[in-house]
């Protein structure tokens, strides 16, 4: 038996915690760059903005209809991420953190009832962190996220099931029959795994509702779709076949890119954003405990507007793996030199550590020139451990490599995040105030 | 304990390090330290101030309004969500969309947020609204040093 618990509208139910004004408002949370709308409060979905509608087509909404707009604030949503999960965790024994705001716990030998211990729980993380979420029960995790999105439309959308299902969603408890209506009532693209294209491919064959998906044989579906739909019917027919990740795996590639905030023509800026995802994407890379052996850095002009179009790549092969700082910058910056080419309006870079082992695979090379420098390496990893430390503690670049750039604010090619809260619960000085 | 291995053939030793484990306390030359048994762990002020982790939050004060409780303008608040207010309680309440802190009242039947400086105002609920608290206030933190 799975639960997955799930945060509505989480970007903007964080942002309302420390806002109350902007309860029962129209709100958007803007991406990177403040470029579309990732997260809508209900108020905003009625105005008809879609996910990921651009801002400067929704942004006459501001004055038309009081729409309030705010940059992301990861460094928040974060935080109260961590602490919805940790008292999610309470409901059963194991616990997948599937994303920021979603995550499933494993229900096995947990005693009484569960549609009533999920309420608990739903009703502890609104009062205790703020945050109003959705929790769906059910024996596999494709009906367990069918049953989440079941509660939310519920309670969104009163009429379209049941009101007993709103909020905290058991499709275990139901009685077939009851089971039944409700999957009739429920389009087939909203089963997960069954994106826009397969959605097409089987309303072509006539099957709209996830009744209907169901009621198919797993030998057809095989037959006539993959193996991989296979599987998400016999989950619907309540035969689990994807189990809990508990710990997710190490990744192949790290990449570090984000488009300039303005454009960007001279070799300096783009050094020190080169610089700057080359340290972002280390500090990660440490953090899973790999080393990489190449690194790729890419730099392109923005397809969108009429001017000459550039876009390059290059790969710069490593002498030897490494997790270091400086000389995973010291490759980028070099690759970066390789491809720059003035007259160009540079719109967006990246760095992506290619090639990743464990560190524990460290393996020495054949060296003809140089003496090996094996008694610096130590040295190193200790210095990336202390400034690893100190940025967690004071803040990220607390202590950086001079290529990203010494006055942190005014890079030109930084993010535009102008509509950003303050980090409330992460920074002394930026905390919420109370009036006395 | 005892090896049942037959010994007519030579056993190979390993040339991995024969690493021993360490004992566990420093074994002193001298005298053993009279503390040892009474060795507990040091105040931990996260301990004592935050109670619920998932639902502490920090807030700073502004304004004269609470000064005959203790708080003053730029204060830190330690505040709870887990806890049920109560009748007494120092509470954060949301007025007109923004964060007060006051005195919470509830006797009788009536809700209302009272100020802890005689200059200002009571802050009573409008006709059909509930006051909503969103915290109740633990601590406060003063810092003279920064």
């Amino acid at each position: 038996m799975y639960a997955l618990v799930d945060g509505n509208n989480f970007y903007v139910s964080c942002e309302r915690v420390f806002r109350p004004s902007l309860q029962g408002r129209p709100v958007v949370v803007l991406s990177n760059n403040d470029g579309c709308a990732v997260a809508r409060s209900n108020e905003a979905k009625e105005l008809g903005i879609k996910m990921g509608a651009p801002w400067f087509q929704i942004k006459h909404l501001e004055d038309e209809a009081g729409l309030v707009a705010l940059s992301a604030n990861f460094t928040l949503y974060g935080d109260m991420s961590d602490r919805m999960m940790s008292l999610a965790a309470g409901l059963g024994p194991t616990q997948e953190i599937y994303s920021i705001d979603e995550s499933f716990i494993g229900l096995d030998g947990v005693r009484g009832d569960l549609t009533e211990r999920a309420r608990k729980i739903r009703a502890r993380i609104n009062q205790w962190v703020g945050l109003p979420c959705g929790i769906g029960i059910a024996p596999t995790k494709t009906l367990a996220k069918l049953a989440n999105h079941i509660a939310k439309t519920a309670e969104r959308k009163p009429g379209s099931y049941p009101a007993d299902l709103a909020q905290v969603c058991n499709l275990a408890a139901l009685p077939a029959s009851d089971l039944d209506a409700v999957l009739a009532a429920t389009d087939v693209g909203e089963v997960w795994g069954v994106g826009p294209r397969i959605g097409k491919q089987v309303k072509a064959a006539g099957i709209n509702t996830v009744l209907e998906l169901r009621q198919l044989s797993t030998s057809t579906v095989r037959a006539n779709w993959s193996v991989v739909l296979e599987r998400t019917v016999r989950e619907l027919q309540g035969q689990s076949c994807i189990g809990l990740d508990d710990a997710p795996s190490a990744k192949k590639q790290i990449a570090c890119t984000r488009s300039f905030g303005q454009a960007v023509t001279d070799e300096l800026p783009l050094v020190e954003a080169v610089s700057e995802f080359a340290s972002r994407a280390a500090f990660k890379l440490r953090k899973q405990s790999s080393l990489a052996s190449e690194v790729l850095v890419f730099v392109r002009t923005s397809p969108f507007r009429d001017t000459p179009q550039y876009n390059r790549s290059i790969v710069v092969p490593l002498v030897r793996p490494t997790a270091n700082t400086s000389e995973l910058t010291a490759a980028a910056v070099q690759g970066l030199r390789h491809i720059y080419k003035p007259g160009f309006q540079f719109a967006k870079a990246g760095v992506m550590l290619l090639d990743l082992i464990p560190e524990t695979q460290r393996q020495a090379e054949l060296v003809f020139a140089e003496p090996y420098k094996s008694v610096c390496s130590e040295g190193r990893d200790r210095l990336m451990a202390a400034m690893d430390m100190l940025n967690e503690r004071f803040g990220r670049s607390t202590v950086h490599v001079a290529c990203t750039g010494a006055e942190r604010n005014t890079r030109e090619w930084a993010m535009k995040q102008e509509r950003r809260t303050p980090a409330y619960t992460t920074s002394w000085d930026q905390v919420a105030v109370a009036r006395a | 304990m005892y090896s049942t291995n037959a010994f007519d053939q030579p056993v190979l030793l390993s040339d991995a390090e024969a690493l021993l484990p360490m004992a566990g306390d420093r074994v002193q030359a001298g005298f053993p330290s009279p503390a040892e048994d009474f060795a507990v762990k040091r105040i931990d002020l996260t301990e004592v101030l935050v109670t619920h982790p998932q639902a502490t939050f920090l807030l700073r004060v502004s304004g004269e309004s609470m000064k005959d409780a203790g708080i003053f303008d730029g204060d830190m608040l330690v505040v709870d969500k887990a806890i049920k207010p109560r009748h007494g309680h120092i509470v954060v309440a949301v007025v007109d969309g923004e964060f007060t802190v006051k005195y919470l009242h509830m006797r009788a039947g009536r809700v209302k947020l009272k100020p802890a400086n005689v200059t200002f105002p009571e802050i009573l609920p409008k006709e059909g609204q509930t006051l909503e608290v969103w915290g109740v206030v633990t601590s406060a933190i003063k810092r003279f040093v920064c």
